[in-house]
C-alpha cells in the first residue's frame, strides 16, 4: 500500500466491547500506514463505551502522529453517544444530521 | 454488590476509620507530629461523612459534619487542640460508633439517651465554632437540633451552583462485567437534566498498552434534578463495586469540593483542570489563568504553579488549592498501600482452612497407602504432594494470623479514661505489637486483657502521693507485651505498682475457705489463688474492678483457648501476669506416639527430646515416676497407665520429654511414630471434663488419635511427684 495514500475505514454493525479488539487493530494499522484516515460511521448500529474509547484513542494517536483523522457519516447511534458524553467537540468533525434520524 | 453488602462494608470501614481517629487523638496528646495527626483525624471524619452521605444516613452526616467543622478549624490553625478538645473528640468518635452500631443492629434508631448525648456534643462543639466565628456566622447561638446546626454552619461557604455534582471513575473491568457506563448516563437523564458533562480520558494508556475491553473513562457531571440523594445514589447501585462514585448535593459546602479533589484518582492532572472539572472554577476563569501562566513561562522560563496564581488572583480559596496539592502528593502513596491489602470474608477463610485440614488428612492417607504398596516412584510423588500440602497449610494458616498490635492499641483509650476516673496518672506502654496470632484467638483475648489492665490500674498502681512517698515517679506505668515462645504466644500485662501482698492473699484465701490454714504453699501457688472463683482482695469495691468475679473468669476464658495464665509479683515493685496461648486452633505439627494399639499426638513444638527408657533407669526410679535426666529430676507419666491401655506392650519403652513454660515432664510410650501433620478436631461436649486430652485427630489409616493436653499432664506429673515427696 502506498504510504502517503489515504485510507478509509468503514466499520459495520456494532461498535461495542464485543468487537473492540478487532476494531482496535484495524484502526491502529490504518493510522500506521496512511497520512489521512477517514472513518465512516454510517453503518454503525450500536456503540458503547468501549467503542467511544477506541475513537478517542484513534483521535489521540492521530494528533500525536500528525495524521488527518476524519470521522464522517455519524449514524444516529454514534451521535447519541457523542452527545451524551459531550464529546462531539473533542473530535471536531462535522456532524451532519440527516433528516429522519432520531 | 447489593445495598446491604455495601452497607456492611461501610460499617466495617467506618469502624476502622474511627479507630484511626482515636489513634490520631492519642498521638496528639503525646505531641507526636501534631499536624500529620490532625490531618489523619480530619480525613477519617471526612470519609465517614462522605460515605454516610452515599447511603443517605443523614444523622451521621449531620453529626460528623459539625465535628469535622471544628476539626477543620484546628487544621487551619485557628483553634489550638488541647486535652479537653481531645476528650470531646473522643466522645464524638464514641457517638458516631454508637450510631454505626445502631445501624449494624439493623434499626439505625438511637435510644433517647444516645440522642440527647449527641445533641449535647453538638452543643459543646458549636461553642468552638461560635467562639471563633470570623465570618458572618453570628446566628448560631443555640443549636436545638442537629440538622439545623448543619445548615447554620454551612451557609457562608457554599458554592453558587444549584446543581448536583457527580464524579464517576469506572474501574477497568466494568465493561467486562457487562455494564456500560453510558447506560447509567442515559438513566440519569431520565431523572433530571445533565447540564454539562465532561468525559475524562486522561487515564487512557498508550495505544499499544490499551486493552480495548477495559474501561478507562471517567465523567464529571453537572446534574440538575429534583430527586433526593438516595434516588441519585441508587442510579449507581449496580456499579458501586466497579466505580468510584462521588455525589455532591446542590449548594454543597466548599469543603465538600476539597474532599472531592482528595478522592479523585487522577494523578498527573493539573490542578486547574481538577478545579474546573469540579465546577469550582468556570472554564473562562481557568482560561485566563492558563494564558497568564504561559506568558509567565515565556518571560522567565520557569512556571508559576497554577495554584499560586489562582490564590493570588483571589479566584479560589487557599483551602481548596491546599487540598488539591496535598492530594497530588499523596496519590502515589495511597495507591501503593491499597494494593497491599485485600479484604476477605472470614467465612471464606474458615472454609479454606477446613478444606486444607481435609486435604492434610487425605494426603496422609495417600502417603500411607503408597508406603504400603512399595512403589518407589509413587512414594516420591506422594512425598512431593505432602510437602506442598504442608506449605499450603502454613500459607493458609498464615492468612488467619493478625498482629496483636491492633488489640493492644484499643487499650490506649481504656487507660486514658480509667486513669482520669481514678485520678491517677498512668501511661500505657506497648511492646511486641507485631507479634502475630490466630484471628479467633485475638477476638477472644480482648475481654480477659481488659480485666487485667483494669485490675492493674485499680489495684496495682498506687495513688500519686503514695508513689512519691515510696520514691517512684508520679506517673504509673502499665505495660502490654507479646512475644513468641516455643509454639505459643505469650502476652504479658505488667505494672510498676504496689505488687501483691502474699500474706494478705493467703489470709483472704483461708478466710474464704479456699485453702486450709495449715497448708504450705509455694509463692506460685499463692499467686494462683487469685484466680480461684470468688476471690477478691480489694478492700473497697470500686466500679472499675474488685467485684470478685474478675480473675476466675479471666482464667476460664484463657483456658477455653487452650491457654494458661500465671501471675508473679514483687511487693512494692509491681506485678506481671503472663498469658500463654497456642499459636493456632486449627492445624499443628504434631508428634505421633504409639501406646499399645492406640496413638497419641503432642504438639511438636513442645517436644524437647526423645530417648529410650532403659532397664537401668527403670530400676533406678524405684517404682516412682521420675528419672534422673542429666542430673535433674524429670517427672514422667506412663501413658499406658494414664489411659488404661491394655494392648500388648512393646519390647522397650521410650520417653518423650516435653516442655511447657518452664516445666518439663516425660511421657512414657511404646513407640515413637514421628512427625505428623495434625488437624485438630475438637472433642464433643460430653468429653469436656476429660483431663489430659485436648482434642482428637484422624490418622492416614482412618483411625482416631487423641491429642494430649500437655500443660495439664505436666501439671499432673509434677504435683503427683510433689505429693509423693510430702508423704
Amino acid at each position: 500500500m502506498d504510504k502517503t495514500n489515504a485510507s478509509k475505514l468503514c466499520p459495520q454493525g456494532e461498535m461495542t466491547i464485543y468487537k473492540a479488539a478487532e476494531l482496535k487493530s484495524s484502526l491502529l494499522s490504518a493510522l500506521d500506514q496512511c497520512r489521512t484516515v477517514e472513518i465512516d460511521l454510517s453503518q454503525i448500529s450500536e456503540m458503547d463505551t468501549a467503542g467511544l474509547q477506541l475513537l478517542i484513542l484513534a483521535k489521540r494517536e492521530a494528533q500525536a502522529k500528525n495524521i488527518d483523522l476524519n470521522i464522517v457519516g455519524h449514524s444516529p447511534a454514534v451521535i447519541d453517544v457523542m452527545d451524551l458524553c459531550n464529546m462531539t467537540a473533542y473530535f471536531g468533525d462535522q456532524v451532519v444530521i440527516s433528516s429522519g434520524t432520531n | 454488590m447489593s445495598m446491604d453488602q455495601a452497607l456492611q462494608t461501610f460499617i466495617v470501614e467506618s469502624r476502622e476509620l474511627l479507630q484511626a481517629m482515636e489513634d490520631g487523638l492519642y498521638n496528639i496528646e503525646r505531641e507526636a507530629d501534631r499536624e500529620e495527626n490532625v490531618n489523619a483525624i480530619f480525613r477519617a471524619a471526612h470519609t465517614i461523612k462522605g460515605s454516610a452521605g452515599l447511603f443517605g444516613l443523614d444523622d451521621i452526616v449531620a453529626f460528623t459534619h459539625v465535628a469535622e467543622s471544628v476539626l477543620d478549624k484546628v487544621r487551619a490553625g485557628k483553634l489550638e487542640i488541647d486535652g479537653s478538645l481531645v476528650t470531646l473528640f473522643l466522645a464524638c468518635g464514641d457517638h458516631i460508633a454508637t450510631m454505626i452500631d445502631a445501624l449494624d443492629a439493623g434499626t439505625g434508631e438511637l435510644s433517647a439517651g444516645a440522642n440527647e448525648a449527641g445533641n449535647k456534643l453538638v452543643q459543646q462543639l458549636s461553642v468552638y465554632l461560635d467562639g471563633h466565628a470570623d465570618t458572618a456566622k453570628s446566628q448560631s447561638a443555640g443549636l436545638p437540633q442537629i440538622s439545623e446546626a448543619r445548615v447554620e454552619t454551612l451557609d457562608s461557604n457554599t458554592v453558587e451552583s444549584d446543581n448536583w455534582h457527580i464524579s464517576l471513575r469506572f474501574n477497568r473491568d466494568v465493561l467486562r462485567n457487562g455494564m456500560d457506563p453510558l447506560s447509567f448516563l442515559r438513566y440519569m437523564a431520565t431523572l433530571g437534566k445533565i447540564v454539562s458533562i465532561s468525559t475524562l480520558c486522561d487515564n487512557l494508556p498508550a495505544a499499544a498498552e490499551m486493552d480495548p475491553e477495559s474501561c478507562y473513562l471517567g465523567y464529571e457531571i453537572n446534574f440538575h434534578s429534583a430527586a433526593d440523594k438516595v434516588t441519585i445514589a441508587g442510579i449507581f447501585e449496580f456499579v458501586q463495586d466497579d466505580a468510584l462514585i462521588r455525589i455532591l448535593p446542590p449548594k454543597s459546602h466548599i469543603s465538600e469540593y476539597v474532599r472531592l479533589i482528595h478522592d479523585l484518582p487522577e494523578e498527573d492532572m493539573r490542578i486547574g483542570q481538577i478545579l474546573e472539572k469540579c465546577g469550582t472554577l468556570t472554564s473562562c476563569e481557568l482560561e485566563q489563568i492558563i494564558n497568564m501562566q504561559s506568558s509567565v513561562v515565556e518571560a522567565n522560563g520557569n512556571k508559576t504553579p497554577i495554584g499560586e496564581i489562582l490564590v493570588s488572583e483571589g479566584i479560589v480559596s487557599p483551602q481548596v488549592v491546599d487540598a488539591a496539592l496535598e492530594k497530588q502528593k499523596h496519590v502515589k502513596e495511597i495507591k501503593a498501600r491499597e494494593s497491599q491489602v485485600v479484604k476477605v470474608d472470614a467465612e471464606r477463610l474458615d472454609y479454606l482452612i477446613n478444606l486444607v485440614g481435609e486435604l492434610v488428612i487425605a494426603g496422609a492417607s495417600a502417603t500411607l497407602l503408597s508406603r504400603r504398596g512399595g512403589d518407589a516412584e509413587l512414594q516420591e510423588a506422594t512425598s512431593n504432594v505432602s510437602r506442598l500440602v504442608e506449605e499450603i497449610r502454613d500459607g493458609a494458616l498464615q492468612l488467619r494470623m493478625v498482629q496483636i498490635g491492633e488489640t493492644f492499641k484499643r487499650f490506649n483509650r481504656v487507660v486514658r479514661d480509667v486513669s482520669r476516673e481514678l485520678g491517677k496518672d498512668i501511661e500505657l506502654s506497648i511492646g511486641g505489637g507485631e507479634t502475630e496470632l490466630d484471628k479467633t484467638v485475638v477476638d477472644k483475648i480482648g475481654d480477659p486483657l481488659m480485666h487485667l489492665v483494669r485490675n492493674s490500674m485499680d489495684h496495682g498502681i498506687e495513688p500519686v502521693e503514695k508513689r512519691l512517698a515510696s520514691g517512684k515517679p508520679a506517673k504509673g506505668m502499665v505495660k502490654l507485651n507479646a512475644y513468641h515462645e516455643s509454639g505459643s504466644i505469650v502476652i504479658e500485662v505488667s505494672d510498676d505498682g504496689a505488687g501483691m501482698n502474699k500474706e494478705r492473699i493467703l489470709r483472704k484465701a483461708i478466710e474464704k475457705g479456699i485453702v486450709d490454714a495449715n497448708q504450705t504453699l509455694s509463692d506460685g501457688e499463692i499467686y494462683k489463688l487469685i484466680f480461684a472463683p470468688g476471690f477478691s482482695t480489694a478492700e473497697q469495691v470500686t466500679n472499675i474492678s474488685g467485684r470478685g468475679v474478675g480473675m476466675d473468669v479471666v482464667r476460664r476464658n484463657i483456658e477455653a483457648l487452650r491457654g494458661t495464665i500465671e501471675l508473679n509479683s514483687k511487693e512494692g515493685k509491681g506485678s506481671i501476669t503472663r498469658i500463654r496461648l497456642p499459636l493456632t486452633l486449627a492445624i499443628i505439627d504434631g508428634f505421633l506416639m504409639g501406646v499399645g494399639s492406640a496413638s497419641y499426638v503432642v504438639p511438636l513444638d513442645m517436644v524437647v527430646e526423645c530417648m529410650e527408657l532403659t532397664a537401668t533407669e527403670r530400676e533406678e526410679s524405684h517404682g516412682r515416676n521420675f528419672i534422673n535426666l542429666r542430673g535433674a529430676a524429670l517427672p514422667f507419666v506412663r501413658l499406658r497407665e494414664q489411659f488404661r491401655e491394655t494392648g500388648k506392650a512393646g519390647r522397650r519403652e521410650n520417653i518423650v520429654v516435653v516442655q511447657y513454660g518452664n516445666q518439663k515432664a516425660g511421657f512414657v510410650v511404646d513407640q515413637l511414630l514421628g512427625e505428623f501433620q495434625t488437624v485438630i478436631k475438637p472433642l464433643g461436649s460430653i468429653f469436656k471434663h476429660l483431663k489430659g486430652v485436648s482434642g482428637s485427630t484422624i490418622l492416614g489409616s482412618g483411625e482416631v488419635a487423641l491429642i494430649l493436653d500437655v500443660p495439664s499432664l505436666i501439671q499432673q506429673a509434677v504435683s503427683n511427684e510433689a505429693n509423693e515427696v510430702v508423704r
